[in-house]
């Protein structure tokens, strides 16, 4: 035959979206916060990011070419998301060796040790966060002190978050301004709400998440914090101060959302929001820790699977 | 706000090459190849033989069980052989050849192009018409026509629904018949109301067709009883369940018939075919066709004989392009590719799409990232990558238990997904697997 037709069956055509284009999209929504945050903490944030992402591309490009020895996968920017979404949840004053590690604990344990990309269970970026918080607690709680792009790194002023003096029974509190913009002590991507909420805004628009599960989360969290608050406001601070700290915006847009690891069904997503809404709050208001967005949504990750088995896509024609 | 309907759906490009190319009638070929299977169900059963003499119209093949159709000769000639031949399918399978000499009708056959309005039929008369005629869905489904207007005993139609709403990218043919042929049509619809005794029908069109929204309208303004629907673009709202949802906002039953849920759904081609055969006496032997691609000189609609062969259709749009890499009968979402340009036109092919080799590559799968997009799009509200996996896995009770069967087959899963996963031909699979068993376990 002279020229041969191809055979397959339908369909013909496709969309033409791909892994990458939404792990960049996920890239260009963390944008506006990772500005924020080189404003803020200057030079440290800027070698706290870097550091993170080359070293969680390096350890993926490593891992897959001596132990898994299959294809690369470094430039489907899951890897860079990992390392920018880990350095988010770091203080910019970390040194170096311990961002290493913890990138390490992130691509090696979180993600490849499942067998990379889809087969994870748990947020990489997140496992990475808590093994660093419980073999190095002090070093991961003290935060510098936000100024104008700062140039010191490791020698800067530290102080505490709005959650950990709360936890101490402080009352003298940044403004509202200060919290949304992000002029605040915490890690370097969660400081600043407005910037989270554009990023957010971005997701949305190009369809990359849905509404579902920082929604849900948030709402739970104000909920009840909220109730809190009403019943005992001179223990409980208001809901909107929990909303506006730690690391529960980034959690909910950047984090939770995660397609690795959060389930797959529109009413799925709800009960996992809601989980992680009332897991976080009851963390932050009875635990030991200041903050629960981490453990909450880890627990979560690990519940997925339950929740993807009993909360099932809207099936047409069902009852 | 514009209806569609509820659950998933896509919005691939519609590349709408052809939308408004008249209609152009093409010369009778000098050799049909006409395939015995041309309907879902039985093949039909050849009456001619090697040497016979027919005439364009004349009967050459009858059902040969209750879900079968009658088929007719397109053309006037000898018959040449009865063998086999590779069809759209892929498969060789019987057909019969006709060497053409002429072009000689059966004189029952009306070939004015006089509108005729008034209709003195019952409706058993006019099952009876459509059923000789060999009218099968034209939109693709290919199912006996007269089938779907013998509802089954005890439940009762209470509107007739016309698709209308050509959601396959590219097809452009039930559009153009709208323009050239709107009153026929709708002559046809209520020919067809009247034979399930209905009041009531609407023809859904998606609005990217405003011309043939707005002819109809002004033409069904003389028709009683026929409404015309603007739908919101989305696909795949031609599949049956997704129009009446989209209509009625009514969800038929998992596993139930559009019955049902008291609608009946024809194709507006089939509309058109019901007013010739029943007003014209005219059998289904000629069909309107797109043959349309990105690198085709001449995207056309064409009115051809069933069984020319599809290589004339692409020879006057302006012949196989260069860098051919699939030829499909049928959209891009849905149809089939086939094996050689040179299998013959059926009843149901609405058209003929030409693919360049680099549109005809599928990039490489990567892993599921579990992003939910097949999910989201499924216009069934399945779960697309469990039932691929459970279909690797063989866990046939998993896809069972997950709605496998009620996959519709639409694609819109394995369009959308960004790792790649050839979704749908896993689920197709495993759908037919599922299947086989709760037949086994019926009988």
């Amino acid at each position: 035959m002279e020229n041969k037709l191809i055979i397959s069956p339908s369909p013909h055509i496709h969309s033409g979206d791909s892994v990458s284009k939404n792990m960049y999209g996920v890239l260009i929504a963390l944008l506006p916060a990772l500005l924020v945050s080189l404003y803020y903490f200057g030079l440290g944030a800027l070698i706290v990011t870097l550091v993170s992402v080359l070293s969680c591309v390096l350890f993926e490009f490593l891992i897959q070419k001596f132990l898994i020895k299959q294809p690369q996968t470094i430039y489907d920017g899951s890897a860079v998301l990992t390392g920018l979404l880990l350095a988010f949840n770091l203080p910019s004053n970390l040194p170096i060796w311990i961002i290493l590690i913890g990138a390490l604990a992130a691509i090696g344990i979180g993600k490849m040790s499942f067998g990379g990309l889809g087969n994870n269970i748990f947020n990489p970026a997140l496992v990475g966060r808590v093994f660093l918080l419980i073999s190095f607690p002090a070093q991961m709680t003290t935060w510098p002190v936000p100024g104008t792009i700062p140039m010191d790194y490791v020698d800067g002023q530290t102080g505490a978050t709005i959650l950990s003096l709360l936890n101490e029974g402080a009352t003298e509190l940044p403004s509202y301004t200060d919290m949304l913009l992000g002029n605040m002590g915490g890690s370097l991507g969660e400081v600043s709400a407005i910037a989270l909420l554009l990023g957010f805004a971005f997701l949305l628009v190009r369809k990359i998440i849905s509404w579902h599960i920082p929604v849900s989360i948030i709402l739970t969290t104000f909920v009840f914090t909220g109730i809190m608050h009403l019943v005992n406001p001179a223990e409980y601070v208001n809901p909107i101060i929990h909303i506006l700290s730690g690391g529960l915006l980034l959690g909910a847009i950047f984090m939770a959302t995660d397609y690795v690891t959060s389930p797959m069904s529109k009413s799925g997503m709800l009960v996992f929001g809601i989980g992680i809404g009332l897991l976080t709050s009851v963390i932050r208001l009875f635990g030991a820790y200041p903050e629960g967005m981490s453990f909450a949504i880890l627990i979560m990750n690990a519940l997925t699977p339950l929740i993807n088995m009993y909360f099932k896509p809207k099936h047409f024609g069902g009852k | 706000m514009l209806r569609t309907f509820r659950i998933g759906g896509i919005h691939p490009p519609e590349n709408k090459l052809s939308a408004g190319k008249k209609i152009v009638r093409l010369a009778v070929p000098k050799q049909v190849i006409v395939p015995l299977s041309q309907h879902i169900g039985a093949p039909a059963q050849a009456i001619v033989k090697k040497g016979d003499v027919v005439k364009a119209g004349t009967l050459i093949a009858k059902p040969s069980g209750f879900v079968s159709a009658n088929i007719h000769s397109p053309v006037s000639g000898k018959i040449n052989k009865i063998d086999a031949a590779i069809d759209a399918s892929g498969y060789k399978r019987t057909a019969i050849y006709i060497d053409v000499e002429g072009d000689e009708w059966e004189e029952s056959i009306d070939k004015s192009d006089k509108l005729i309005r008034e209709c003195h039929f019952s409706a058993k008369e006019i099952v009876d018409k459509i059923a000789a005629a060999g009218i099968v869905g034209l939109g693709g489904a290919t199912f006996p026509t007269q089938i779907k207007l013998t509802p089954p005993p005890g439940s009762k139609a209470e509107i007739l629904i016309i698709n209308a709403v050509e959601c396959e990218p590219y097809l452009t043919s039930d559009h153009i018949l709208m323009l050239e042929k709107g009153e026929e049509i709708l002559v046809g619809v209520t020919l067809l109301m009247k034979s399930i005794d209905v009041k009531k029908a609407v023809i859904g069109i998606e609005n990217n067709k405003p011309d043939a929204i707005k002819h109809l309208k002004k033409l069904a303004s003389s028709f009683s009883g026929i409404e015309i629907m603007p739908l919101k673009v989305q696909y795949p709202q031609g599949g049956e369940k997704q129009l009446i949802d989209a209509v009625m906002r009514k969800q038929v039953k998992s596993g139930a018939l559009p019955i049902s849920a008291g609608a009946v759904v024809q194709n507006v081609g089939t509309a058109f075919a019901v007013y010739e055969a029943v007003q014209k006496n005219k059998p289904l032997f000629e069909r309107v066709v797109t043959v349309t691609g990105k690198k085709l000189s001449n995207p056309s609609n064409f009115l051809t004989r069933i069984g020319t062969p599809i290589h004339t259709l692409i020879e006057e749009a302006g012949g196989l392009p260069e860098n051919t890499g699939k030829v499909i009968g049928g959209g891009p979402m849905m149809g089939k590719a086939l094996i050689s340009p040179d299998v013959p036109v059926t009843k149901g092919s609405s058209g003929v799409l030409i693919l360049t080799k680099e549109e005809s590559v599928r990039k490489p799968m990567q892993n599921c990232i579990r992003c939910a997009k097949c999910v989201n799009v499924c216009p069934m509200g399945l779960n697309p990558t469990l039932l691929m996996n459970a279909t690797e896995f063989k866990s046939w009770e998993m896809a069972e238990a997950n709605y496998i069967v009620d996959c519709i087959e639409c694609g819109s899963c394995s369009f959308t997904c960004p790792s790649n996963r050839p979704l749908l031909d896993h689920i197709r699979m495993g759908k037919g697997k599922v299947m086989g068993i709760i037949r086994a376990r019926k009988a």
